[in-house]
């Protein structure tokens, strides 16, 4: 049994969806959306592409060349539906998975393999794309998300900030605290929960006893369910978020439903812990194809135009490729660089001693 | 301009100057308002600044670290209060894996100029997690500066020039010496804040120490001077990085050292220092270093921590030992 916070004991929890998996476009009475056909090709364009960049960066770990991938596969619509929403003012603070938001903030998806090939920890300048580096430890990135919107009140600037984190992260402390906070100083900040049913192997029910959206309004502020797999449902609830966090009106979660289709990263087998169907029954919703379906069947674009999607694809993966393996190891002395913005004596000594060793071996094999 | 205040005053002083300066400087913190501190640190300063400077926080250590890194990504300078020592531990996920990390994360394009100022250490007959000396977690971690200030005018001066640090500070606050009074001279040139400081020269044995027990081995010194040894105190001030420089000449010039911190000594800074000194003074040293310190225990109840807390006895008592070599 489940509490269901929004009244009836059993009532399903509502979800916004403005295209179903069949393609056919849906109203709905708050969340609606006016996209030309042009920018539902380019939403389709997103898609596709984030899709490669993360098929390639999947099959560079399986060569070898990368240490660990975490796959966004299934979870593009939420991150290009929401990466979408956002003005250039707007920042955004991502897990380790969403490449799909790092893709619409214009960082080079060779950028995103450094932490991975273990050549770097974050390898873009969050100030440029306004969007934040990497965080691995679950839930972390929320309080930051929170603070920067807390800056933005004070800088009386027109924008707000987005913090992307699983249905996982939710059981987090700092996750919580983040709401406790975002509400009581309303701050100009989106939730944005993708819930992709699992945390590495546990379940939803692992974290939660009620939708993950009805949390929110413990804390005071408006949650909302959207179909995570459609992209214009995404891209038509986190604008309005967005803008209304802008506004004045303070935070909201929304939790995108959606299914991670892959494993939790390369290090993981999900099939010792879910059945196979489960993967099946939620390919039959996949992100792509009903967009696909619903430029097809409008006459929005032509086999051409898949084509040529498809050719950029095949491009930006080849790309990709040969700039990864070009990306040189750092220096060893790069070891202590970054540590101190200011000099530091005990790394300037230990920096010193180590140059010195590595000097010793001049000549010879080490 | 010159005034006499007590270290709880010369910080809140401190406070207000940098506050003054630089429009980016905020204070973030449970009850550091309306209130001014538990310890009156920060009082008065709300009032003058206002409440988006000056935050009452939840009451959430993790939270207030936690945003004051967003605050600091988008420019801000903030200062966060961490009530009592005991009261970091649910932080130090924010302090050690963001806040220490995510500089180097960026590549060297993100700083974070944030300080954490934690009153510490024992004496005041405090309940449990009150009365506690967490410095060797953070000293352990890279990315952290930390230092300690023992007297007013360090106060005064190291609270401002942390402020203006681009890196993380935390500093910490003696706080049984809080209402001790001295002189300050506000417009004089403060000593660097990764710099130690000898606090009474001396030609027997180098006494190392910071915070709360700088005054406690002075006055040992002083006892030690009517029995015909002289001590050379030093106050470290910076725990990380150490003004190694400063050390090692003192202890070549004495031939001895003694480590004395309220912390307990396994796996303490004291270790690190004696392996320091242990290996750039070998052929100057007459006995090993000693440390006095804390037990291996958790803080005593308070009935308890006059026995816990190295005192002037202690501290010569260490002393004599080096001596007994």
């Amino acid at each position: 049994m489940t509490f269901d916070a929004s009244g009836g004991a059993d009532a399903p929890p509502e979800l916004v969806q403005l295209l179903t998996p069949e393609g056919e476009r849906v109203e709905h009475p708050v969340y609606d959306i006016d996209l030309t056909p042009e920018e539902v090709r380019g939403l389709y364009r997103d898609l596709v592409l984030v899709r490669r960049v993360d098929m390639e960066a999947v099959a560079l770990q399986r060569q070898g060349e990368l240490g660990l991938w975490a796959s966004l596969l299934g979870q593009e619509a939420a991150q290009i539906g929401s990466g979408r929403a956002l003005t250039d003012a707007d920042m955004a603070f991502p897990t380790y998975r969403e490449h799909g938001v790092a893709w619409c903030r214009g960082v080079d998806p060779v950028n995103l393999l450094g932490l991975f090939r273990g050549v770097n920890h974050g390898g873009w300048d969050p100030a440029e794309h306004n969007f934040h580096l990497y965080t691995i430890v679950i839930g972390s990135q929320t309080l930051h998300a929170v603070g920067y919107a807390m800056g933005i009140q004070r800088d009386g600037a027109d924008a707000a900030s987005i913090v992307y984190f699983g249905d996982g992260a939710t059981s987090q402390g700092d996750v919580n605290e983040s709401f406790i906070w975002a509400s009581v100083f309303n701050a100009p900040v989106v939730f944005f929960c993708q819930n992709n049913q699992w945390a590495i192997s546990e379940p939803l029910e692992k974290q939660s006893r009620i939708p993950l959206y009805q949390r929110a309004s413990g804390f005071g502020f408006p949650g909302v369910r959207v179909d995570g797999n459609d992209v214009f449902a995404c891209l038509a609830v986190t604008r309005q978020a967005l803008k209304n966090a802008r506004e004045g009106q303070g935070p909201m979660l929304i939790e995108a439903f959606t299914y991670r289709m892959g494993a939790h990263t390369t290090s993981d087998d999900p099939t010792r812990y879910r059945v196979a169907g489960e993967l099946e029954a939620w390919k039959l919703k996949d992100p792509i194809e009903r967009v696909k379906a619903y430029l097809f069947k409008n006459q929005f674009a032509d086999q051409d135009f898949f084509d040529a999607i498809d050719a950029e694809a095949v491009d930006l993966g080849r790309d990709m490729r040969k700039r990864c393996l070009e990306m040189p190891d750092p220096h060893p002395l790069e070891i202590f660089e970054h540590v101190y913005a200011e000099p530091h004596a005990l790394l300037a000594e230990e920096r010193e001693q180590y140059a010195a060793y590595l000097a010793s071996f001049e000549g010879s094999e080490r | 301009m010159t005034g006499t205040l007590t270290l709880a005053k010369a910080i809140n002083e401190g406070l207000r100057t940098a506050m003054e300066d630089d429009p980016k400087v905020l204070i973030m913190g449970e009850d550091v308002g309306k209130l001014g501190g538990v310890f009156r640190v920060t009082d008065g300063l709300q009032k003058d600044f206002g409440e988006s400077r000056v935050i009452d926080t939840p009451l959430a250590e993790s939270g207030i670290i936690g945003t004051a890194i967003g605050l600091a990504l988008r420019g801000y300078r903030p200062v966060c209060e961490i009530q009592f020592d005991g009261f970091v531990f649910p932080a130090a996920d924010q302090i050690i894996t963001q806040l220490a990390k995510m500089p180097l994360r960026s590549l060297g394009t993100i700083k974070l100029p944030i300080v954490v100022r934690i009153p510490c250490g024992g004496g005041i007959g405090a309940v449990e997690h009150h009365s506690e000396s967490p410095e060797a977690y953070f000293t352990h971690t890279s990315g952290l500066r930390v230092v300690a200030c023992s007297n007013p005018v360090d106060g005064y001066h190291m609270i401002q020039q942390a402020i203006r640090c681009d890196d993380p500070v935390i500093f910490f606050e003696p706080k049984r010496r809080y209402w001790d009074k001295t002189e300050v001279d506000r417009s004089a040139t403060p000593l660097g804040f990764d710099r130690a400081q000898i606090v009474r020269p001396g030609t027997d044995v180098t006494v190392l120490s910071y915070g709360p027990m700088v005054k406690t081995v002075v006055q040992a010194a002083v006892a030690a001077e009517e029995e015909g040894r002289s001590l050379e105190v030093i106050d470290l001030r910076s725990l990380n990085p150490l003004d190694t420089g400063l050390i090692f000449d003192s202890v070549r010039r004495t031939g001895r050292c003694v480590v004395a911190h309220e912390a307990p000594v396994f796996s303490g800074l004291g270790g690190e220092l004696a392996a320091r000194v242990t290996e750039a003074c070998f052929y100057s040293l007459e006995a090993p270093v000693l440390r006095v310190g804390g037990f291996s225990t958790p803080y005593p109840p308070s009935r308890l921590e006059d026995d816990y807390l190295p005192d002037l006895d202690r501290v010569l008592d260490a002393v004599d030992r080096t001596f007994a070599f």
